[in-house]
């Protein structure tokens, strides 16, 4: 991989922040944009901006076009079987939602079971709580290893005849760690239950293959893989689709109409009430194409080094400790950690003042934060763009900031 | 932004109410308790008070967060103890001015916390700084 082209395309990048190069190291947060994404942005808003699937114009039948190839960009990027598998959303939490408030409350019934793990993001544990709530079923948690691992006979031992759904993330947020998805997922099918996946973390950074996978449903979020905000995507297979009822109604997702019974268009649209998120849609097409071409299997490469070259790095510096499996193959790019005595805010407060970008806080993980036993942990996360300078000027700033908070003290 | 803003910041003051926090615990005997965190980044502080004839006699709080989080508590427990209710009111009041960059007058009534006037400089961290005050302001006006 070329690093300094990939950068060149990413105008962000380019820029001082408080005095010093920009280092961005908060890509699980949102990732940069690159050319492409905003130019193919700009230029539908330029040129055929319109609604889709409905009238007769040009411009209506060029925007039509470009939503649905996005959706077929979607379908081979995930090897999904066929296109009305693939279902736009706003994002990841639009797209879990969709599948705890219509799957869930349809087929659950007290006493069935949902499985999770507490190293959810919350949107993958508030719509199952409420799921629960809901129908009367009840949440049981496959513990963590030590290292934030899961180990299969946990999952073997967790998942029952009365499971229905295991809701897990592929990547987590926090501790990085890879979860075996496809092993889940034979066990899960062994018992009937239908798995959904939190899959944020990881489309932006590795190849996913649903199929392979076997998963029932897979969630994204295009704002963390370079493309826009507001556009994420909902794998579902057919069969569990075709079963499930909408849970926005309204126009564009209709078939006829009547004063008091309506019935829905074929899949996906009975899924995408409303006028559709078109242009962030072209841009989420636009960002797998830009993907693909740097290649995934590249991009997974260049994370792994990074992350081996922070974890070593981050064991020279005196009383910080990091989180998460310490095999750099079994995670993904982000690393959380903490400076003993100095607070992830006042960190995070230090090394923006040297121009480096990470994320402070829970990482919308309470739970997994509990477990840790911390209240908050720094967040560094890279993504295709970031370099070994990158990384360098992070440590030097963790240095830097454990210096100053000894000297004040 | 410069190292000297980093030290506006952080002045000796603040790092010595973090490390030395004043009033930190619960009061046993109180007879006002408010909780609140702060949902985005998982700060939180306890505030026991005791209240006697419309003034606080006694006031501790306890808490997990950053710096500036705690230290500010640490300052306003120091800044409203042996004050009516309607004088720590006015405090918070003026202490959210503050932090907003405004100019207020008799500022020196805020005490220690009056520090905490470059916090204005770092949007990001000024929810940090009026965690505790906001506790403050919804005890007593629950009061």
């Amino acid at each position: 991989m070329d690093i300094k082209a990939v950068r060149s395309l990413f105008p962000i990048l380019d820029q001082e922040v408080n005095g010093h190069p920009l280092v961005y190291l908060d890509s699980a947060a949102t990732s940069q944009k690159p050319q492409p994404v905003i130019d193919a942005i700009t230029h539908y808003y330029k040129t055929y901006n319109s609604n889709v699937h409905r009238g007769v114009h040009t411009l209506g039948t060029k925007a039509t076009e470009a939503y649905e190839a996005a959706r077929e960009k979607v379908r081979k990027f995930i090897n999904a079987e066929s296109v009305e598998e693939i279902i736009f959303t706003r994002g990841t939490t639009t797209a879990i939602n969709t599948v705890a408030s219509s799957y869930g409350r349809a087929f659950l019934k007290p006493e069935d079971e949902i499985v999770l793990t507490c190293m959810e993001h919350h949107s993958n544990l508030i719509p199952w709580q409420q799921a629960a709530k809901f129908t009367g079923a009840r949440l049981k948690y496959i513990p963590l290893q030590a290292d934030g691992t899961i180990d299969l006979e946990d999952v073997k031992a967790t998942i029952t005849e009365r499971t229905k759904i295991v809701a897990i993330t592929h990547v987590s947020n926090v501790l990085g760690t890879v979860n075996p998805i496809k092993e889940i997922a034979a066990i899960a099918h062994r018992h009937g239950a239908v798995v959904v996946v939190d899959g944020a973390q990881s489309t932006p950074h590795k190849k996913v293959d649903v199929r392979d996978l076997d998963c029932d449903f897979y969630a994204f979020s295009g704002h963390k893989m370079c493309g826009p905000t507001g556009i994420g995507v909902l794998y579902g297979k057919r069969r569990w689709l075709e079963l499930m009822e909408p849970v926005e109604f309204g126009g564009e997702m209709i078939d006829t109409v009547g004063l008091y019974e309506s019935t829905w268009k074929e899949l996906p649209w009975k899924f995408e009430g409303g006028t559709p998120i078109i242009a962030d849609a072209i841009g989420l097409g636009a960002a797998i194409d830009f993907l693909e071409e740097v290649g995934l299997e590249e991009i997974e490469r260049h994370e792994r080094a990074l992350i081996r070259y922070t974890m070593e790095q981050l064991e020279t510096i005196e009383g910080l400790e990091w989180y998460g499996p310490k095999d750099p193959d079994r995670r993904g790019g982000v690393i959380a950690f903490n400076l003993s005595g100095v607070h992830a805010h006042d960190v995070a407060t230090v090394l923006d003042a040297y121009g480096i970008a990470i994320r402070a806080g829970h990482h919308c993980a309470q739970p997994l934060m509990k477990w840790l036993g911390v209240t908050a942990t720094g967040r560094a996360s890279f993504y295709l763009y970031n370099t070994f300078e990158d990384v360098d000027r992070f440590i030097e700033g963790l240095r830097k900031a454990k210096e100053f908070f000894d000297d004040v003290i | 932004m410069s190292f000297d803003q980093l030290e506006t910041l952080y002045r000796q003051v603040i790092m010595d109410h973090y490390k030395r926090p004043r009033n930190k615990g619960v009061l046993q005997d109180g007879s006002l308790t408010v909780d609140m965190n702060n949902p985005t980044c998982g700060d939180r502080i306890r505030l026991t008070m005791k209240i006697d004839g419309g003034k606080v006699d006694d006031v501790k709080f306890e808490g997990e967060g950053c710096s500036i989080s705690m230290a500010s508590a640490s300052m306003m427990t120091e800044a409203i103890r042996g004050k009516d209710t309607e004088s720590a009111l006015r405090l918070a009041e003026m202490f959210s001015e503050m932090i907003q960059g405004k100019d207020v007058e008799q500022i020196e009534a805020l005490g220690d916390a009056v520090a905490l006037q470059g916090v204005a400089k770092f949007p990001a961290r000024i929810k940090c700084a009026t965690l505790a005050w906001k506790a403050l302001e919804k005890g007593l006006k629950d009061h």
